[in-house]
């Protein structure tokens, strides 16, 4: 698993450089993922699973939480539970199909916390340099001194479980990463000649940030933000796991996976459920990364 | 060079001191403290004052904390709330057997993920590099908790070939039912360096094959063999941090492999001392295995230094 964080490099000026061709990036970029068939059937996968979480409901009958004693840990193929049911005779297939919605929420959640407040730290860093540059920077350093699981479960640990601390956990363990990569080539673009001009003709920091900054830098940070998903999922799911983050009852795939582990000795295959959907989702998460940082022409 | 090394290390301790101050930060949010976990809240307040002065909190927030950092100073790290014990002894035994599982995973995870990255560079498009990266993100993305839980099901639960929990008499691992123990929970803490390396590494060698330099050397009529040392070496700088990041992920993110297989290193430890509430053990490894995680990554940019001269700035 990347328990690491997945490492920035820090010179790419190829992407500076790319990212800066202007106003029909976007466009180039669609057309490249478009012919990217390995890709779209990975983003169609992701769909699905988010579709089934919105809409579980309607894909299953049963309740999430409420099971029957009499029906525990029945194997794949049971009658009325294709899946068989977990170790209080809740049906297996209901609870991974709700279970995605905690997953998805708390492997996406944390991630866009943080590029919007590591974004906008780095960025700001980035462009005025000097103290403010070294303040952010420096503490950001603090923070990487944590190894990432070790800093969610602390603070999960000291603070409490739940499904906010285990965002906020996870928040904080993605904001020093953003940071550093959105500070990088935001210095990087600074220094460039269109950004001077823009400057001594009279535009004002936010306008050039908007304008000049932004549309130049979005694209590598967001590459970056999109490889650290396939980590918050499995991180997310790791607390549950340990009793930390989601809490039970609540279906979670970390959750399941704990109350599950017990029941390898009786059935392997459905203790091992919840913990392929989490591969699933991080994986696919993965690949699309890959694929989006090739259309995107980023080297993250 | 001497400078350099100075210089970095000068750097660590204000890194240190943040890290000492956030632990702290979080012992303080902590809903509750020692009074609250000891004696049940019906306790006459007399009792409740004096405990809360025996562990110093009735001082100011500032004044506790620079009682802590003067201890942790001399290397007091204090008294275990549940056990009475020194939270010294416990925890760097602990960290002995974290070390134990962490520095076989390391050294495998790092060789195979050398030789996959290597591999599927030199061999770009065809077959081998296909196999071998779908490997590598396979292992990137994988929840190793849940690798630990599959590897139990199969070769403890259905084969019966290895143990499936704990890690036996303890101790170096000298006898071969020893080492049994060790087999699972390695194979499964390797996965994480073994995907991330041989991605970086692929992608590395690969960026270093298309300069320049490397068709001049093969122009000059260099043996493959010297080539392939010459790319290794341009390559190897960010490999080896890498590394080193991955063996301080190994040490300070063991709590998840080590809940897996019960195995007591300072990640199970970490466990216990959150669901007893017992503060100076959680707040001494977090700072312990943090502290750590530091000062490989000192080590790691010293070496890096050493191998590549450009980085000495």
């Amino acid at each position: 698993m990347a328990i690491s964080l997945p490492t920035p490099a820090l010179d790419s000026p190829a992407a500076v450089a790319t990212a800066a061709e202007g106003k029909g990036y976007w466009r180039r970029v669609w057309e490249r993922l478009r012919t990217d068939y390995f890709t779209l059937v990975v983003i169609a996968v992701l769909l699905c699973l988010v579709l089934m979480a919105i809409f579980a409901p309607l894909i299953t009958v049963y309740d999430p939480q409420q099971g029957s004693v009499l029906r525990r840990l029945k194997g794949v193929g049971f009658a009325g539970h294709w899946l068989g049911t977990d170790e209080v005779g809740r049906d297996l297939w209901t609870r991974i199909v709700y279970g995605g919605r905690y997953s998805l929420l708390a492997g996406t959640l944390p991630v866009g916390l943080a590029l919007l407040v590591g974004g906008l730290l780095g960025i700001v860093a980035g462009y005025r340099g000097g103290l403010l540059n070294t303040l952010i920077m420096r503490g950001m350093d603090v923070l990487y001194a944590f190894p990432s699981i070790l800093l969610a479960v602390a603070i999960c640990g000291m603070l409490g479980s739940g499904f906010g601390n285990t965002v906020l956990a996870l928040t904080i363990t993605f904001i020093p990463p953003i940071v550093r990569i959105s500070e990088s080539v935001t210095t990087q673009v600074r220094g460039l000649d269109f950004v001077e001009a823009a400057r001594t003709s009279g535009a004002s920091t936010l306008t050039v940030i908007r304008y000049h900054i932004l549309s130049n830098v979005l694209a590598p940070i967001l590459v970056y933000a999109t490889s650290l998903i396939s980590l918050s999922i499995i991180l997310a799911a790791g607390l549950s796991f340990l009793g930390l983050g989601i809490t039970p009852p609540n279906p979670e795939w970390g959750v399941m996976l704990n109350g599950l582990r017990q029941a390898i000795w009786v059935d392997p295959t459905i203790a091992a459920l919840p913990g392929g959907m989490i591969f699933l989702t991080s994986m696919c998460f993965n690949l699309m990364s890959d694929g989006l940082r090739q259309a995107m022409d980023v080297r993250v | 060079m001497w400078a350099f090394a100075l210089r970095r290390l000068l750097h660590t301790i204000p890194i240190l001191f943040g890290v000492s101050l956030i632990v702290f930060l979080l012992v303080q949010l902590m809903p509750g403290d020692a009074a609250d976990i000891l004696i049940p809240p019906e306790a006459p307040p007399d009792v409740r004052a004096a405990l809360r002065a025996a562990f110093g909190l009735d001082q100011p927030v500032y004044v506790q904390y620079a009682l802590w950092l003067r201890r942790l100073m001399v290397g007091d790290l204090g008294v275990s709330i549940f056990t009475n014990q020194p939270v010294a002894s416990e925890l760097f035994s602990a960290l002995g057997n974290t070390l134990l599982l962490a520095l076989p995973a390391a050294l495998l995870g790092f060789s195979l993920g050398v030789a996959l990255g290597m591999l599927a560079a030199f061999n770009r498009g065809r077959w081998p590099d296909r196999l071998f990266s779908a490997i590598a993100i396979a292992g990137v993305s994988l929840p190793h908790y849940w690798v630990g839980i599959v590897l139990v099901a199969v070769f403890a639960v259905i084969l019966n070939w290895l143990p499936a929990q704990g890690m036996g008499a303890g101790g170096v691992p000298t006898s071969w039912a020893q080492i049994q123990h060790l087999i699972l929970p390695v194979a499964t803490l390797s996965l994480i360096p073994m995907g991330v390396v041989s991605r970086l590494v692929r992608a590395n060698v690969l960026e270093t094959l298309s300069q320049e330099f490397v068709a001049t050397l093969h122009a000059k009529g260099l043996r493959p063999a010297r080539v392939l040392l010459h790319v290794t070496r341009n390559a190897a700088p960010a490999a080896l941090a890498l590394m080193g990041l991955q063996l301080g992920y190994l040490i300070g993110g063991s709590i998840l492999v080590e809940t897996v297989f019960n195995w007591p290193g300072s990640g199970g430890l970490m466990n216990l001392a959150i669901f007893r509430r017992d503060v100076p053990v959680l707040s001494a490894t977090i700072l312990v295995l943090a502290a750590i995680f530091v000062m490989i990554n000192l080590l790691v940019d010293i070496l890096q230094a050493v191998i590549d001269p450009r980085i000495r700035r």
